[in-house]
């Protein structure tokens, strides 16, 4: 027990081991996360150009009728 | 695009408290080694990426079989999908390793057989990605890859058996002895729990990661099916 050595104290090391294993943890789960969003926003993008043209012109609000004149003829009536 | 599917939020949200449990039990729990000090506590990530990492190579390298022998560029995705996710858990595991051989070898690295072999397979790759980058054509990219793969992954078992068949100075912890490590140590009762709680830990999150991944592949090819399509 007298001859003993003391333990080294290493943690620093410990710390940045598990610092880094976290980092790149996290960066790669974030590179996921922008990776998936950014395809997201390009295939609503590309459903939209992809609408055929009738559908399109379907969901334009329809032009209001023009408002009934009266003729004269209608007036004699 | 499908929303997540329940069990893979389950086991995003499993693999996050696993992952902090196991770091819990790796610096709060397991014993300080008396020669080593707390660096030692870095071996159980170590491992932990490592073996995730060198059985999904070798995964790769047998999905390489399936995409060649089906000619489907479902399983190029999936193959696509574990080279990256094993890649990211071996830089953990190159990192690791040199952080620990700082104080145990001091020195952040030598060419050591183990480090060696270890340096090649990360670096073979990184050159897969490399080589898909350019080709255009998918199914000559897939055939192309799975070729690859298949040839580079006879480096994941040269590098889990480098410390077991060459003169080195890295330690072999599990199953068997190294008369010429620098830096060995036997496990007690509690680092055995650690180790193999790590161990369990990052097979869970490879799992979890690996099918998020391959989620992300089957978008990015519907996106790029949807991009000809309006194209032409």
């Amino acid at each position: 027990m007298f001859f003993q050595e003391p333990i080294p104290d290493t943690s620093g090391y410990m710390i940045a081991g598990y610092v880094i294993a976290f980092i790149v943890m996290g960066i790669y789960v974030t590179s996921l996360y922008l990776r998936q969003r950014n395809l997201n926003q390009d295939m609503a993008m590309l459903e939209e150009l992809d609408k055929p043209v009738s559908k399109v012109e379907s969901t334009e609000p329809k032009p209001k009728k023009p408002a009934k004149t009266v003729t004269k003829r209608g007036r004699k009536k | 695009m499908k929303s997540k599917p329940l069990t893979l939020k389950i086991l995003d949200i499993v693999s996050v408290v696993l992952l902090a449990v196991s770091a819990y039990i790796a610096i709060f729990v397991a014993p300080t080694e008396a020669v080593m000090g707390d660096v030692q506590r870095v071996f159980y990530f170590h491992v932990g990426t490592a073996w995730t990492a060198l059985l999904g190579f070798v995964f790769t390298a047998s999905l390489s079989v399936v995409y060649l022998l089906t000619k489907d560029l479902k399983w190029d995705r999936v193959q696509v999908a574990a080279i990256e996710v094993s890649l990211v858990f071996f830089l953990i595991t190159i990192v690791l390793g040199s952080i620990w051989a700082r104080p145990a070898w001091n020195t952040w690295w030598t060419w050591d057989p183990r480090l060696t072999t270890a340096a090649i397979t990360e670096l073979i790759y990184i050159a897969y990605f490399m080589l898909r980058q350019g080709i255009d054509d998918p199914d000559r990219r897939a055939r192309f890859g799975a070729v690859y793969a298949l040839l580079g992954g006879i480096s994941a078992p040269i590098t889990f058996f480098a410390i077991r068949l060459f003169r080195t100075i890295h330690p072999v912890v599990i199953g068997g002895s190294n008369a010429q490590a620098e830096g060995n140590f036997s496990m007690t009762a509690d680092m055995r729990t650690a180790f193999f709680f790590a161990l369990f830990t990052f097979t869970v999150i490879f799992i979890d990661l690996f099918w998020n991944r391959i989620r992300l592949g089957d978008l990015q090819d519907k996106v790029e099916q949807l991009k000809l399509k309006v194209t032409s």
